[in-house]
């Protein structure tokens, strides 16, 4: 065997791609793939280069097919690539298919006796002895199918030019306080690097070069930062039921709240954690602890809001606050429930029977998980009302790198809540009087000393005393009042951020939608077609919004579900503008790409 | 000239027992119902119960509107059908202090609202939990309900020839402390157990038989009045010492057994029917069997275990309610958040 000298590949070329391509890892679903495509992931980002991770992942335990993206952008762009400079074949049953479907020219890295050399000739094939490589490096064969993937990681670093002291602290991370399995994992992809230094030659079609744009930046996923903003707006309730994408948020929060929501001097719990017996007793819970005065929310996906539709309209009609999180994912009924979509925003916007409208958020990014999960507290007690936090399972489960989150200084706001005091002095005061002309009513909670204040809450016909009444006055009294309070809420919720290009033409999109949009506006920009991108961050519409939709000649509104949604928001909400509203859809489950909204434009663009 | 009236008694607190009602009852004359909401309201009067730590719940149905009836001091919340004991979970964890009375019947246990039944009563909320049980759906105009007994007849001539479901057995195989069968004829037993009801921490769990006059009242119908107190076995005579009167009370020896709750507060049992012990969890399943076999009521307190710990103490929640947490407790101080970061770096 010749023995090459251990050197770092060469300068890159002029038509390297240098901290800018995607990787597409294929692998068997609880084979341990997941720890060593974040530990690729991981090293890319120490090296200082701007990278996201997508797992694609089925819904199975273990056993079926499951790709991981990794996408390197020096530029930052974050989105999904629709293309793959480079694969990683380990899934046997995949890799024909995978290996059809390859870019032209693309790096593929697979596992030996696949042969994949054999059925395409216009890709890069690098062969490798996995079984013979984990057989030496592992001395127990119970654990060769868990570190053989590491390999790949040792492989791909050499191919990359990624570090090995970054591969090893990402391990070690990784793998915290299990030290027999970091020394395991990491002699795995020493074993896979030192085999591509002596077996590979170098290549500079894809380099990955140490830049300094990741410095101080943190990696998350959005359950994890919206469990982080509940965690420090002091939620004291939480009922839940475990469903994809949205259980790791309250399992994250679990895990924070035994660290940081112990009372220090009695050792007691300042939060009660529920597993509920379903997602209807889940809303129960929050909307009764909310009603007596405590921070409540729960977390679930789309499903879980059909069922907790009824228990949402009541909310809203006896007006008790809670925070619901709908980590949305790929529908209708149980539909792909490990694959993205933005198909809920009707749904979360008009829940429940009758007519209702809630206060939806919709974060972009991870800081805005965190902050606006945090919001969600004051808006959910400052209008006295089911508060949604949309996001999805592309924003909720994969890995993002973020800015570190800015400490919330801004004192909770705990909205109209009278005490005994402010009962005992409050002339003729009526549950559901609308006070100060905002349409928001003063509330008082149960247990309120003083003889004050108790009133009774029901889900039908009330008056402003909270009286049963079947009153047609009395009904609209009420129902008048929660619109009001709803267009009060325009100037609470978050504005939409914008990136204007100085163009009659508009670019919207929202939530994890994000990234793609903005990628796509600059590559639309270079083909001639400029766009002023409205990022939407909330409902209702605020004034910024009026003020845009009555500005733009066109709108194209980016969003991920079959029947435009957001858009037929926007057809209602703004009937005499109803035809400048284009409808620019992803929905396969796959989080979108620019490619397909630039395509989709430029086709609209065309007629 | 007006002769001056006698003043109403007081309770310890100095309120009379008109401190204690609600609004007007809107249901049928002579309904089961307003009889337990008379006892409920007897019952907080004498139990000294501060009426603004009471929170009233219920679902939907002619039982979920009795909250409105008793106790004007206490809040209420009348949810959705089947959802009452979600709410009170959700209350009773937001502020562990409030007194919890759940009234729900017995379509809207049984039926719809089984499973918040079940899991409720797993969980040791504290709530005493009423079904007003009529077998019947009374504001959908008389359908059978999941407790109609197996040959029952609607007023329309309809037969059930579905099996019952117990509340009571159902109870105590989730693991109860405080199980009981009462019959709204019978105020003396009702009040009594009300009482004690209301100085147990925990789930209590209440099948008040409480006929149905105007859909369920006729003579083929299990769950007439005719029928109930002709079917009725009292279990024991029940006498309830709170915990601030135990030491001005001579306790009768003998067959009287008393249950002491954690607070120190007592129930007397005085057996009717020999060898029944409240606390044999087997032996309670066994007797309401039998009784059920042969058509009878079993009434009184069937199962009684005053140790489960309460749902805020599986918890570990702090003392004081959550609900009047400080910001300055609940939220983590910078220093956190930096840790936080630096770890996700």
């Amino acid at each position: 065997m010749s023995v090459t000298p251990a050197t770092l590949p060469p300068a890159p070329g002029a038509k390297t791609r240098i901290n800018d391509f995607s990787i597409q890892v294929a692998t068997v679903n609880g084979s341990g793939s997941q720890t060593a495509n974040t530990v690729l992931l991981r090293a890319i980002f120490q090296m200082g280069v701007f990278v996201s991770g997508k797992n694609l992942f089925p819904s199975n335990i273990a056993g079926l097919p499951t790709w991981f993206t990794i996408r390197a952008s020096a530029k930052g762009y974050v989105a999904r690539k629709a293309s793959n400079e480079m694969l990683i074949l380990m899934n046997p049953e995949t890799a024909k298919d995978d290996i059809a479907k390859a870019d032209i020219g693309a790096l593929v890295i697979y596992d030996e006796p696949l042969q994949l050399d054999k059925l395409r000739a216009d890709l890069s094939c690098i062969p490798v002895p996995f079984q013979k490589l984990v057989t030496a490096s592992c001395p127990e064969p119970k654990l060769h199918k868990l570190v053989k993937n590491m390999i790949y990681v040792g492989v791909a670093s050499r191919v990359l030019g990624v570090d090995m002291a970054e591969v090893k602290k990402a391990i070690a991370k990784q793998l915290k306080g299990k030290d027999k399995a970091i020394e395991l994992n990491q002699n795995a992809a020493m074993a896979g690097y030192d085999w591509a230094m002596e077996n590979l030659p170098d290549q500079d079609q894809v380099r990955v070069v140490r830049d300094n744009k990741t410095e101080g930046l943190i990696i998350v996923d959005g359950n994890e930062a919206c469990a982080l903003g509940a965690l420090f707006a002091g939620v004291t309730v939480v009922g839940w039921y475990p469903i994809t994408p949205a259980s790791t948020l309250v399992e994250t929060f679990i895990e924070y709240a035994q660290e940081y929501r112990i009372d220090p001097k009695t050792g007691k719990s300042t939060v009660a954690i529920v597993q509920m017996e379903d997602e209807l007793a889940s809303a129960g819970v929050v909307l009764a602890a909310g009603w007596a005065g405590a921070r409540s929310m729960t977390s679930t996906s789309g499903p879980g809001v059909s069922l907790m539709s009824e228990f949402i309209g009541l909310g809203y009609y006896v007006e008790a606050p809670g925070v619901f999180y709908n980590v949305a994912r790929t529908g209708p009924s149980t539909g792909l429930p490990t694959r993205t979509q933005q198909s809920d925003i009707e749904l979360c916007a008009k829940c429940s029977h009758g007519d209702t409208q809630h206060i939806n958020l919709y974060p972009g990014n991870m800081e805005e998980c965190f902050q606006f999960s945090y919001d969600a507290f004051d808006l959910a007690e400052r209008f006295q009302t089911p508060i949604f936090v949309v996001t999805d399972l592309d924003l909720g489960m994969q890995n993002w790198s973020s800015r570190p989150f800015e400490y919330p200084a801004k004192p909770y706001d705990r909205g109209k809540v009278l005490n005994q005091q402010q009962l005992a002095e409050a002339e003729d005061w009526g549950r559901y009087k609308d006070v100060d002309g905002d349409g928001i009513p003063y509330r008082s909670l149960p247990g309120t000393p003083g003889g004050k204040g108790a009133y009774f809450t029901r889900g039908s016909g009330h008056n402003a005393y909270a009286q049963y009444s079947e009153k047609p006055e009395d009904y609209l009294a009420v129902v008048d009042r929660l619109k009001r309070k709803y267009e009060t809420a325009k100037t609470y919720v978050p504005k939409p951020l914008f990136r204007n290009l100085g163009s009659s033409k508009g670019l919207l999109a929202f939530g994890s939608s994000n990234p793609a949009a903005i990628e796509a506006q600059d590559l639309l920009a270079e083909a001639g077609i400029k766009t002023d991108y409205l990022r939407l961050r909330a409902l209702p519409f605020t004034a910024e919004v009026d003020a845009y939709v009555q500005e733009k000649q066109v709108v194209y509104v980016v969003e991920q579900n079959r029947d435009g949604q957001m858009a037929n928001l926007f057809r209602e909400t703004y009937p005499e503008h109803a035809t400048k509203f284009k409808s620019v859809l992803h929905y396969d489950g796959h989080a979108i790409d620019a490619k397909c909204i630039v395509d989709q434009i430029t086709a609209f663009e065309q007629k | 000239m007006s002769t001056p009236t006698p003043a109403s008694p007081t309770n310890k607190l100095g309120f009379t027992k008109q401190d204690y009602v609600g609004s007007k009852s809107t249901l049928c004359a002579g309904c089961g119902h307003d009889a337990i909401t008379a006892q409920l309201i007897n019952a907080a009067f004498e139990s000294n119960i501060e009426g603004y730590r009471v929170a009233k719940f219920s679902g939907i149905g002619c039982s979920s509107k009795t909250p409105a009836y008793f106790i004007n001091q206490g809040w209420g919340f009348n949810s959705v059908h089947g959802r009452m004991p979600s709410m009170a979970t959700g209350a009773s964890l937001a502020n562990r202090q409030l007194i919890n009375i759940g009234v729900s019947g017995d379509g809207d246990s049984m039926s719809i609202g089984t499973g918040q039944f079940v899991h409720a009563v797993r969980r040791n909320v504290a709530m005493i939990y009423i079904i007003e049980d009529n077998g019947v759906y009374g504001l959908t105009k008389g359908q059978f309900s999941a407790t109609a007994d197996k040959g029952s007849h609607l007023k329309s001539g309809a037969v059930n020839d579905l099996p019952p479901i117990d509340p009571c057995t159902l109870a105590i195989e989730l693991g109860c402390g405080f199980v009981a069968r009462c019959f709204s004829g019978n105020p003396k037993q009702l009040g009594a157990i009300l009482k004690s009801a209301m100085a147990y921490q925990g789930t209590v769990v209440l099948d008040i038989i409480s006929p149905c006059v105007t859909f369920n009242n006729h003579d083929a119908s299990t769950r007439s009045y005719k029928h109930v107190k002709d079917h009725d076995f009292p279990l024991h005579d029940l006498g309830f010492i709170q915990y601030s009167e135990v030491e001005d009370v001579d306790i009768a020896a003998g067959e009287t057994e008393l249950v002491t709750f954690p607070d120190g507060s007592k129930v007397a049992i005085k057996a009717i029917r020999e060898d029944y012990d409240p606390t044999d969890r087997f032996g309670a399943m066994k007797a309401i069997h039998e009784s059920m076999e042969k058509g009878e009521f079993l009434t009184g307190l069937l199962y009684i275990n005053p140790t489960q710990p309460p749902l805020p103490d599986l918890l570990n929640l702090v003392d004081e309610p959550l609900a009047s947490l400080d910001e300055t407790l609940l939220k983590p101080s910078p220093a956190v958040l930096d840790d936080i970061m630096k770890s996700l770096m």
